[in-house]
Parts: C-alpha cells; sequence; structure tokens
C-alpha cells in the first residue's frame, strides 16, 4: 500500500479532532485555537500537493465498494479538496488579528471552522449518497451558526433565514436520497447510478432528480433560491464570508450538484437547458442587483450569485470547453471573492464601517489592501491578464462554440456590469474622491497587521498566477476534473466498483 | 398509501415553513418537516410481519432474506434524527435571541435586512 492512500481519511478526520480538542485545551493555553487551527490546515493544503494526480477509491473498515461507505478521490474531488483547504488557511491565517479585535470567543469560532471545513472535504471525498447528506449537514449547521456568531440583530436575522431556507433544502435532498434507495436499495452513488441508468424516464427517478436539483439550487443560491445569501454572507465575520463565497457554495452546491447530475443521474440535453437558463438567470439578476448596492459586503454577496452563474453557464453547456471553464471559472472565483471579502474584512477592521458612501481615499493609508482589491477587482471583472479573463473567456468561447450565441452575449453584458460596480467600489473607497471619514479617527488609520496581509498578499499573486492554467483549455490544468464529469456515470462506476460496471 | 400521507405531512410542514409568520410556527414546520422524512424513511424498510434482521444459525438465509426487515434505513433514520436536533436546537437558540433583539416573533417586523 502506497503512503498516499492512507492519506485520504485524515482530511475528514484531523479538521474533526481539531475541532473537538480546541475547546477542551483552549480554555487553558489561550494560544492554541490559532495555533492548532492553522497547523491542521497547513498539514491538509501539504497533502493536497502531495495528492496531486492520485487517484483512489478508500474503503472504510476494508468493506467492498457497494457494501460498505467508501471515500472516492479523483481530479474533481482533488480540485474542490485543493481549494477548500487552500482558502481555508488563508482565512484561518486572517482570522487571528481579526477576530482578537472584532468578536469575542476566539475558541468557539476556530472550532466551528474546523468543523466546516470538515464538513466540506467529507462532501468532495464521499462516494456515498447519504454520507454526503451528513457531511453537508456538519458544514451547513456549523456555517449557520458562524453567520450569526456576533449576535447582533442583524446577524441573527440573516442567520435564522440562512437556517430555515437551508433547512428545506436540506429536507429535499434527504427526500430525494431516500426515494432513490426505495427505488434501488443502494446508497453507494456509483451503484445507484448503475441502476438507474436504464430508468432514465421512471417517475420516481425523475422526481428524484428534481428534487435533488432544486435542494442544491438552493444551497449554491442559483437565482430563483438565492434570497438568503445576500443577507448571510455579509452578516457573518469577514473571514467565514470568505469561505461561505468562496467554497462554501461551491462545495455544498456546486460540487454534488455536478457530480449528481452528471455522474449519477447522467446528463442530458433537457438538464443542460435547465443548467444554461439558471446560469444566464443568476448571471445577470445577480449583477444587475449589486450595481446599487452601497453595502460592501453585500455587494460582494450578489457577485457571488452571479458568479455562480457563470460557473453553471458553463458547466451546463456540457462540451469539453465549457466544463473546463466552467471548473477553471470556479477555481478563479474561489480565489479572487475570497480576496476580496478579506479586503473588505481589513477596511472594516480599520475604520468600522462596510457602507462604501462613507469612505474614500483609503489608498493613502491602507496601499497594500487597495492594491489587492485592485487585483481582485480586476479579475473578477475579467479584465487580462488576470484569471477571470481567461475563464470567462473560456466560456464565451464554449457558449459560441456550442452554437449559443445569445447566451456569450449575455455573459458579455454582465461581466460590462461586473466592471462597472467594481469600478464604483475601487473609485468610493480606495482611490480619489477625498476621504469622507471625521478627522480625528482618519489620522488613526494605518495599514491591517502583517497576519492579515500575508493572505490577501498571497492570493493576490495566486490572481495572477493562475492566469497560466488557461493555457490549453480543455486539455490544460482542468481537462482531468472536465474528463471526470464529460465521460458521465459510466467511467465513474468503474472507478469506483472497479470492473463489475 | 402511507407513503402518500408521508408525503401529505412533508407538505403540511413546507405550507407552514413557508406561508406562517410567526417564528415558532416556522420552527414547527421545519420539524413537521423532517418528522415526514424520518418516518418514510424507516417506513421503507418495513415489511408486514417481518422479523428482526438478526441472523442465528438455526436459520435459512434464504429465509432470513425474504422475511427480515432492512436494517440500513433504521441506521440512516437514527442518523438523520440526530441532525434534525442539531438543527432544532440551533433554530431555537436563534429564536430566542432574535426576540431579545427585536421584542417579537414576527417575521414581518423582523426586517433591518433589505436591498
Amino acid at each position: 500500500m502506497n503512503w498516499r492512500d492512507t492519506l485520504v481519511p485524515f482530511y475528514t478526520a484531523l479538521p474533526l479532532c481539531g475541532a473537538f480538542l480546541i475547546p477542551m485545551v483552549s480554555r487553558k493555553v489561550r494560544w492554541f485555537a490559532d495555533f492548532f487551527a492553522i497547523l491542521i490546515l497547513t498539514l491538509l493544503v501539504a497533502g493536497c500537493g502531495a495528492l496531486f494526480g492520485h487517484q483512489q477509491v478508500y474503503t472504510f473498515g476494508n468493506w467492498p465498494a457497494p457494501y460498505g461507505i467508501v471515500l472516492v478521490l479523483d481530479p474533481l474531488s482533488w480540485l474542490l479538496l485543493f481549494l477548500v483547504n487552500l482558502i481555508g488557511l488563508m482565512a484561518a491565517i486572517f482570522s487571528v488579528p481579526y477576530i482578537e479585535r472584532l468578536y469575542t470567543s476566539k475558541l468557539r469560532y476556530c472550532s466551528l471552522f474546523l468543523l466546516m471545513i470538515a464538513g466540506m472535504n467529507g462532501m468532495v471525498l464521499t462516494g456515498d449518497l447519504f454520507n454526503l447528506f451528513v457531511f453537508m449537514e456538519i458544514a451547513t449547521i456549523a456555517s449557520y451558526a458562524l453567520v450569526g456568531f456576533g449576535c447582533e440583530a442583524r446577524e441573527l436575522e440573516a442567520s435564522f433565514k440562512y437556517l430555515v431556507i437551508g433547512t428545506i433544502g436540506s429536507s429535499f435532498i434527504l427526500l430525494a436520497i431516500a426515494l432513490l434507495y426505495g427505488k434501488t436499495a443502494t446508497l453507494n452513488m456509483a451503484d445507484i447510478a448503475r441502476q438507474i441508468a436504464p430508468l432514465q424516464s421512471d417517475p420516481l427517478v425523475l422526481f428524484s432528480f428534481v428534487l435533488c436539483l432544486v435542494g442544491f439550487f438552493i444551497k449554491a443560491a442559483v437565482v430563483p433560491f438565492h434570497a438568503w445569501l445576500p443577507d448571510a454572507h455579509p452578516s457573518a465575520p469577514s473571514p467565514v464570508s470568505a469561505m461561505l463565497s468562496g467554497v462554501v457554495i461551491k462545495a455544498v452546491g456546486v460540487y454534488a450538484l455536478v457530480r449528481l447530475v452528471f455522474n449519477v443521474f447522467g446528463f442530458s440535453h433537457l438538464t443542460g437547458q435547465i443548467l444554461v437558463g439558471a446560469g444566464i438567470l443568476s448571471m445577470m439578476v445577480g449583477v444587475i442587483l449589486a450595481v446599487n448596492q452601497w453595502d460592501f459586503k453585500r455587494l460582494l454577496a450578489y457577485h457571488s450569485v452571479s458568479q455562480i452563474g457563470y460557473v453553471i453557464l458553463g458547466i451546463g453547456l456540457g462540451t469539453p470547453l465549457g466544463i473546463a471553464g466552467g471548473l477553471f471559472h470556479l477555481f478563479n472565483h474561489s480565489l479572487f471573492k475570497s480576496l476580496l471579502f478579506l479586503d473588505s474584512g481589513s477596511v472594516e477592521y480599520e475604520t468600522g464601517t462596510r457602507d462604501l458612501n462613507r469612505m474614500g481615499d483609503l489608498a493613502q493609508k491602507m496601499p497594500v489592501t487597495s492594491l489587492s482589491t485592485l487585483v481582485a477587482s480586476l479579475s473578477i471583472s475579467g479584465i487580462p491578464p488576470f484569471n477571470g479573463f481567461w475563464s470567462k473567456l473560456l466560456i464565451i468561447l464554449a457558449c459560441v462554440q456550442a452554437g449559443r450565441p445569445g447566451a456569450a452575449l449575455w455573459a458579455v453584458a454582465g461581466s460590462i456590469l461586473t466592471l462597472s460596480s467594481f469600478t464604483k467600489v475601487l473609485r468610493y473607497a480606495f482611490f480619489g474622491r477625498g476621504q469622507k471619514f471625521d478627522e480625528a479617527s482618519w489620522k488613526e488609520y494605518r495599514e491591517v497587521p502583517v497576519l492579515m496581509l500575508v493572505p490577501t498578499i498571497f492570493l493576490a499573486l495566486l490572481c495572477l498566477a493562475a492566469s497560466i492554467l488557461a493555457a490549453g483549455g480543455e486539455h490544460g490544468f482542468f481537462g482531468d476534473a472536465t474528463g471526470v464529469l464529460l465521460r458521465g456515470a459510466g467511467s465513474y462506476i468503474t472507478t469506483v466498483l472497479g470492473g463489475q460496471g | 398509501m402511507m407513503y402518500a400521507l408521508c408525503f401529505m405531512v412533508f407538505l403540511v410542514g413546507l405550507y407552514g415553513v413557508s406561508c406562517k409568520k410567526n417564528i415558532v410556527k416556522i420552527i414547527l414546520g421545519v420539524v413537521i418537516m423532517e418528522y415526514a422524512l424520518n418516518l418514510f424513511l424507516v417506513l421503507l424498510g418495513y415489511r408486514r410481519g417481518g422479523i428482526p434482521p438478526i441472523l442465528d444459525r438455526s436459520m435459512e438465509t434464504t429465509q432470513f432474506a425474504s422475511q427480515a426487515v432492512d436494517p440500513l434505513p433504521q441506521a440512516l433514520v437514527l442518523t438523520s434524527i440526530v441532525i434534525g436536533l442539531g438543527t432544532l436546537s440551533l433554530m431555537v437558540a436563534i429564536a430566542i435571541r432574535l426576540y431579545e433583539r427585536y421584542g417579537t416573533f414576527d417575521v414581518t417586523e423582523i426586517r433591518k435586512l433589505k436591498g
């Protein structure tokens, strides 16, 4: 047995251990919470490096695939795993000074944070449908609690809204799982895929498919179901907003959705139509609502809705280039959206406000933060040479290639509106216009502590570096992950169950 | 028949969540929805006149397989009850805090977030 084969279960085990150890130890040793969280996440990111290109099926307790629970690591899972732990690490480093100053209970925060990571890691790795549900609930319950972490009126309101809508989504998903279990008497995703392959038009299968689709659309905040996101994401502490927008809606929503659509239910033309339609709708609605927001974080949250639309649109095209573009955009969006949320956190940390009207000229006092916001804004608006440009380009090209010039046009229009709203952010908060703070506090402002700068600088550099990954289009870096989706249920069954498929 | 009733209970819960204005009633709606699901899961494994899924030496394997109830949904339902408990306690805790802040349980009056 290769030493790399033993790494996979640690992705849920380590953060779970951390989540329960931290409250016990940190009462005595105060620095332990931060230190331990960062240590665990560093180890996991390093592990991702070692697992690159690795593919395996890990069976718990050596029970073979259709009977026992399996963890499946393939290129698509790896991509999400890497993102979750990387952004998690950045957010954890950022939290050290941020939570210290603006919030109270460090150890509860770190514990919930690790719980959320554990849930998402489990979710992207598991090959068992009920297991997927359990990990999803671990991740989302931790995130409900983190959204309401400040315990102020607005935060509680947002958290309650998120909780109720999220629970409806989870119930739909659980109902779909129960129906599928009733139909196939198995919970292994590959085995289900094998058994429902001949039953494509069976009403029960179709009904559970629709339930899954709605459930994960709610989790991913795709437009008709997006109402909770613009409340929930800005109300959380900034590093948590970075996690929520950067990875939670992707790991919990988009990943699970595409995994089920492509590898379990099988991709069909109609499904593609639904995904493309939903993608265009959230792309446009999200960005139009974003343009006239004055709350910095709320504006960013609406852009998350819009950018998830791009991802869904790209993947929904179902062509190699479209899927590659969608996954690339998912990757890029994690980087620049978490960077933007971290920057908004820096601004709030220093000035105590999120209202764009009351800011101005912060570039003089916080040069590094302004520069990284500039990089992230240019990336999200799709300006070359930043990564957002390349992924949007791939998606637009794929739209044209798939014979949908209309969709391409919408994508371009969405991109222009994105640019206009980020011009507003840059102008009102950072550059020009003269400052709008009162003189006494203006003198006090300075750049945020180093621990908050390190993650932002690193993410800004990654935004630039990730452009290289565009090389090769559907045969490049995202080629393997695209292949997993493109080859559909058949190859997933072979991967998980071996030759029996 | 039983399944249809389960589904109706689920819809009752969904109605409660989406149409009621009182937070406590919304929470009850969520609980009803979860219970309908749990009932449905347990019913999936039910078999009239079934025997406990424990194989002892005196039993034939084929006879066992044709009579025993399916143990898996019972394990699932336990997990799902625990998850429901977690969600419910968090919801109630948030509801109490909301009442402290806003002095009301009416969702139409809890509207500081908009835009």
